[in-house]
């Protein structure tokens, strides 16, 4: 059974999610091969050639496929499902993979397993339910796989190949939709989830400017990426893609520190799988306690400052 | 326009759920349901369009059991105008959700359907996306802002790196994220109200899909937590147990 990793990029570079899928999709065994869509995307092309573990890449280049929007794209999949005899077709779990895939499955008509954790073969799987708070095994006979791996349960692929290059002809422009316009932060901070260390700010910092006064210096020393709680991102504080948690994004950094977050279980299912959490708050109640390895019990506005100046 | 918005019942938020001790599911015995809350969020949405004359009908339908009355009842009383439960007392799974959704679909023709971005019991996040699909028409995930432009919506989306604006053709489905807007609370009086506004039940059988679960789920388990950790007494002794004991910077 060959399996079809689909790439998620920008037509410059490949995402990192996709090479965390790459990693679970050779847990099912047989070829892995990875499709590039886009529009002049030939150093995509290259990179996801040299991804350990490719078999071969598929390369499908048209104007419509610039942007990645689900309705090319899923009806793009479909055909290649059927023309290759793909039994698995497989995406990172990223706000990206979330939209495309279930509609892929859809027009298969088969059955879609969700931010898969753990692959024990072929058709046997784990995912998280309840926010993270339940762990559930499951099988599935449908005649083509379709996953979402979550990226922060499989490695990350290194280099290896190249895999040879194989062009394939475009689908359909169905014109259902198109993109207005993208504010996509560009950022010299590692990607959040992909990065080392997370410094985490919540409701405690106040309001936005405290925000970057305290947790930049942190996170420049660190070379780390920055997250927010929800509370925080509501509040205006940073952006939506800051925000971690069951409904933003799942990290699982080697040291993820979190400053002035008191711990919702929303906040935990996003951070829970951390290396090492360490936890800054003055409120010695608050639940991140409770997760945390190391715990200071401190005014941030203090204990920031003095953390960053002994680092 | 007629507007269609899914709603599904489910353990509500604040509710620690408990896996069962024969690890076959999780415990819902007498455990408080709710409406999902991405959901609520979409009812609102579709209200608001609604008041705005921008929408002439909002249908709310759920497929599940007959105490998913309660549920709708309470999409109503937020200001929906009728709605339809496809009974089914057995597990419906997404694509089967999907399937009976587009079946409502075909009779109702709505130009456009609003779901929950996801439901907070299986964080499934498939079926809004999947109907889609079913139905041959855009869709735009992950919501944070709607406006309707003619015979087509601007959808603001919520992906990894930031915000992202697509037009898209009517008819179509679009998913409701956290942001999209805060849901009303019910008063008395229209909770009242809602308790006579029509609500058809349709058997899941009646509509000719094929609903049979495609999944098996098996064991169920908590993960293991996380052990409790130390406190230390200042910044000094915080970056000691960092540098030395957790070797991470």
């Amino acid at each position: 059974m060959k399996t079809l990793v689909i790439a998620e990029h920008d037509n410059s570079r490949l995402a990192g999610a996709t090479r965390h899928a790459v990693t679970a999709a050779t847990l099912l065994g047989g070829d892995v091969d990875i499709l590039v869509a886009g529009d002049n995307c030939s150093a995509v092309v290259d990179e996801a050639a040299r991804v350990a573990g490719v078999s071969r890449v598929i390369r499908v280049e048209a104007p419509f496929y610039r942007d990645l929007l689900a309705e090319n794209l899923a009806a793009l999949v479909v055909s290649l499902v059927q023309l290759k005899s793909y039994g698995n077709v497989l995406a990172g779990s990223s706000a990206w993979g979330r939209n495309v895939s279930p509609r892929i499955a859809a027009l298969l008509d088969v059955a879609q397993v969700s931010d898969v954790v753990k692959i024990s073969g072929r058709g046997r799987y784990q995912r998280p339910i309840y926010a993270g708070n339940v762990l559930v095994s499951l099988e599935s006979d449908e005649p083509v796989q379709v996953l979402t791996v979550r990226t922060t349960a499989f490695d990350c692929a290194g280099e290896g190949g190249p895999a040879p290059v194989e062009t394939a002809e475009a689908g359909p422009d169905l014109g259902l939709s198109r993109v207005l316009h993208r504010e996509i932060s560009r950022s010299e901070r590692p990607e959040l989830g992909a990065a080392k260390i997370v410094v985490s700010g919540g409701r405690g910092l106040g309001n936005g400017e405290n925000y970057q006064q305290v947790l930049t210096p942190l996170a420049d020393r660190l070379g780390a990426a920055l997250g927010a709680s929800r509370a925080a991102v509501d509040a205006g504080y940073v952006p939506n893609d800051y925000q971690v948690g069951q409904t933003g994004k799942i990290v699982a950094p080697g040291l993820y520190v979190a400053v002035g977050i008191s711990g919702a279980i929303q906040h935990l299912a996003g951070m829970k799988d951390s290396g090492v959490i360490v936890a800054i708050n003055k409120d010695p109640d608050a639940p991140i306690f409770q997760v945390a390895d190391y715990g200071l019990v401190a005014d941030l506005f203090e204990a920031v400052p003095a953390l960053t100046g002994t680092l | 326009m007629k507007v269609l918005v899914p709603v599904k019942r489910v353990v509500d938020y604040n509710v620690k759920v408990r896996v069962r001790s024969d690890n076959s599911g999780v415990d819902l015995n007498g455990v408080k349901m709710s409406i999902n809350p991405f959901d609520e969020i979409a009812v609102e949405e579709a209200v608001r369009l609604r008041e705005s004359q921008l929408a002439s009908e909002v249908i709310v339908v759920s497929c599940g059991s007959t105490a998913s009355q309660e549920t709708l009842r309470t999409a109503l009383a937020m200001g929906a105008d009728r709605a339809i439960l496809v009974e089914s007392e057995a597990e419906l799974q997404p694509l089967a959700v999907a399937r009976l959704l587009k079946a409502v679909v075909d009779r109702e023709q709505p130009r456009l359907v609003i779901c929950g971005k996801q439901a907070i019991d299986d964080d499934a996040n498939q079926t809004g996306q999947m109907l889609a699909a079913l139905m041959g028409a855009g869709q735009a995930t992950f919501a944070s802002k709607l406006v309707v432009d003619g015979n087509a919506i601007h959808v603001t989306r919520e992906v990894d790196g930031g915000l992202e604006t697509l037009a898209v053709g009517l008819p179509a489905v679009v998913t409701a994220d956290l942001r999209l807007n805060e849901p009303r609370y019910a008063t008395l009086p229209n909770i009242m109200k809602a308790k006579k506004k029509p609500l058809e039940v349709l058997p899941a059988a009646s509509l000719g899909v094929d609903v049979a679960p495609r999944l098996r789920h098996g064991r169920h388990e908590e993960p293991a937590p996380r052990k409790g950790g130390v406190k230390v007494a200042d910044v000094a002794e915080l970056v000691s147990k960092l540098k030395n004991e957790a070797k991470v910077i």
